[in-house]
């Protein structure tokens, strides 16, 4: 169901201003990737690159390759339609659909596609709501508007949907930005259930949750303000943190800067 | 006529203060003395009146509170008071305008009057009713709306959800100049395509005029709506694999519907008492036309403006037109408060 993900010499622009440069690298399947730097290298705009997000804030443009399995994502005549339904994502502030239910939310992926039988539509909805441990605490009131749950709850219920269209690979955009602690390790176990299944790409600010949750962690910095953003170095979680390779991980790290 | 009701201690944070009731008193004096200057300088005018009440109440308002309580409270009651006067101002044509309609328009308003057309009773005569131009009104902004709401609203959708470059440049530029057509050239307008096609007027006639009219207020409205649905959720859905289309009709349009309904209806009710057009293009008629598509029809603007000119000063087609004005008033009014309901509603919690 996972699969592997390989970029090769990716580059992302906004109209002319280019916001990264050159990224090269692979994620694992079945494997929890985190990416860390500074506020405004461009993580998020590469995590975006990753199911043609990118493409849908106007003047955004990519360059490079993005290979997802065996087939590239900017090949010619790639739908980027499928491409997210193969890509899941997750983002920064809870955003239930607000006219929805708790159970249309979660079905929202399958009926807004089309492409559901009704008997099973129920089947899904528990099982992607039980996937995001969210279950238990929502199946009373499945006809409730979403957005009446608390963040964390709505946070899971985002990603109940996004893996309700059962997705090969689940980006996650600073997941626990707004969340507090409780939330957020509700949140941290549920990556840890989830990478059975699903590749995993996270960006965080926070470098312990980069550490506890992940497999691999790649570090992302810019030269200065206005120059594109790069990938520094990625490698195993436990590296990086303990023995980078490059002296600014370090730096960054242990908080000397950023 | 007030004094300070807690006298200030040196160093203290308690500054002094009117009293509650200082204003209300200030309010009082001031109309009781623009009153009495009013009857004693003879002047017949009671817009004299309020105008001086209020200047009174605003002078003697800010030296009052000047000299207890200082002149920066003075100038907060100066600018308070100067609200109130403004928000009167405002209110009282208003509330005036209402009450002698509702006053004069009462006189035949009954069963008979809404069910009846004035069929041959004479203009300067008493009887008939308004049947044939509730109708008449009913079905040309009900067609106006079928040809304005859809158009307008996939105009707005185009300039919010797709616009870029030239095109959405140029659209928002014409509605903009179209907000501002004046209804008599909109007539004109349908007046010449009907010359050219040696039509007679009929209803859908002044149904495409009023259309011309209702377009930009509904595609300004419902732009304004749209662009208040958060990006997150037009991301959300697109990051589940809906395409584009489906996510503005099922995520979007459903966000801000009930928005787009209460402009839509207001939209309606700025065109439901316009009468240039329709006195051009639809003509007016005593007898019931239930066919918008042919022959002359009448309407409840062009029913009041034809029971007044043509009466040669009848009180009868005097009182029949305060009627149908309140009737017209009526109607503006439920359908604005439809639209209140339908935007509490329908809006997500």
């Amino acid at each position: 169901m996972a699969k592997r993900i390989d970029v090769g010499g990716l580059s992302a622009f906004y109209g002319a201003h280019k916001a990264i440069e050159d990224i090269s690298m692979t994620v694992e399947p079945r494997s929890v990737t985190a990416f860390i730097g500074p506020s405004g290298c461009g993580k998020s705009t590469f995590l975006r690159t990753l199911n043609r997000m990118h493409e849908v804030v106007p003047g955004g443009r990519v360059e490079g390759k993005v290979m997802l399995g065996d087939e590239d994502l900017y090949g010619p005549g790639i739908d980027p339609v499928s491409v997210r339904r193969e890509v899941g994502m997750v983002f920064q502030r809870p955003n239930p659909f607000p006219t929805m239910s708790i159970f249309d939310n979660v079905a929202a992926g399958l009926r807004l596609n089309g492409d559901h039988k009704k008997s099973s539509l129920a089947d899904i909805v528990e099982q992607s709501l039980r996937g995001a441990n969210l279950w238990n605490e929502v199946k009373d009131r499945l006809n409730k508007p979403g957005s009446g749950l608390s963040g964390g709850q709505q946070q899971r219920l985002c990603i109940a949907r996004a893996i309700a269209v059962q997705p090969k690979v689940l980006l996650m955009d600073e997941p626990c930005s707004a969340l507090d602690p409780i939330s957020t390790l509700a949140i941290e176990d549920l990556i840890g259930e989830l990478k059975e299944q699903y590749t995993i790409v996270i960006v965080t600010h926070n470098m312990q949750q980069a550490a506890r949750v992940s497999d691999r962690t790649a570090f992302f910095n810019l030269a200065a303000i206005g120059q594109p953003g790069r990938l520094i170095e990625i490698d195993d979680t436990e590296r990086i943190f303990s023995n980078p390779s490059v002296k600014d991980t370090e730096d960054y790290i242990s908080g000397r800067f950023g | 006529m007030s004094t300070t009701s807690t006298l200030a201690r040196p160093g203290s944070l308690q500054g002094a203060r009117l009293p509650q009731w200082a204003p209300w008193a200030v309010a009082v004096t001031a109309v009781a003395v623009a009153v009495a200057v009013g009857l004693a300088a003879g002047l017949h005018s009671r817009v004299q009146w309020g105008l001086m009440a209020a200047v009174l109440f605003v002078l003697g308002t800010y030296a009052l509170s000047a000299k207890v309580e200082g002149r920066r409270q003075a100038k907060d009651r100066v600018a308070t008071s100067l609200v109130w006067v403004a928000f009167l101002l405002a209110v009282v044509p208003l509330l005036s305008l209402v009450w002698e309609t509702v006053v004069r328009g009462v006189k035949v308003l009954d069963g008979y009057f809404l069910t009846h057309s004035m069929g041959t009773v004479a203009d300067a005569e008493p009887g008939g009713g308004i049947y044939h131009a509730i109708l008449g009104t009913a079905q040309q902004v009900g067609l106006a709306t079928l040809i304005a709401a859809p158009i307008g609203v996939l105009t707005a959708i185009y300039l919010v959800e797709y616009g870029r470059g030239p095109l959405a440049k140029a659209v928002t530029f014409f509605v903009d100049v179209m907000t501002g057509i004046p209804s008599i050239v909109a007539g004109l307008f349908i007046l010449s395509l009907m010359l050219m096609f040696d039509l007679q007027p009929f209803g859908f006639a002044g149904s495409l005029a009023l259309a011309i009219l209702m377009m930009p207020v509904v595609v300004r409205s419902t732009e304004e709506m749209l662009k208040l649905v958060p990006n997150e959720l037009r991301e959300a859905s697109l990051a589940l694999g809906v395409p584009r289309w489906r996510t503005i009709l099922k995520v979007v349009l459903p966000t801000a519907i009930g928005g787009i309904t209460t402009g839509v209806m207001l939209a309606i009710a700025r065109i439901a008492g316009e009468s240039a057009p329709v006195l051009l293009l639809v003509f007016g008629n005593p007898f019931i036309n239930a066919n918008p598509f042919e022959g002359a029809q009448a309407s409840l603007p062009l029913y009041i403006y034809q029971q007044y000119v043509n009466s040669a000063g009848s009180t009868a087609a005097y009182d029949r037109a305060w009627a149908a004005a309140l009737t017209l008033i009526a109607f503006v009014m439920v359908l604005n408060l439809v639209a209140r309901g339908i935007a509490r509603w329908k809006t997500p919690r």
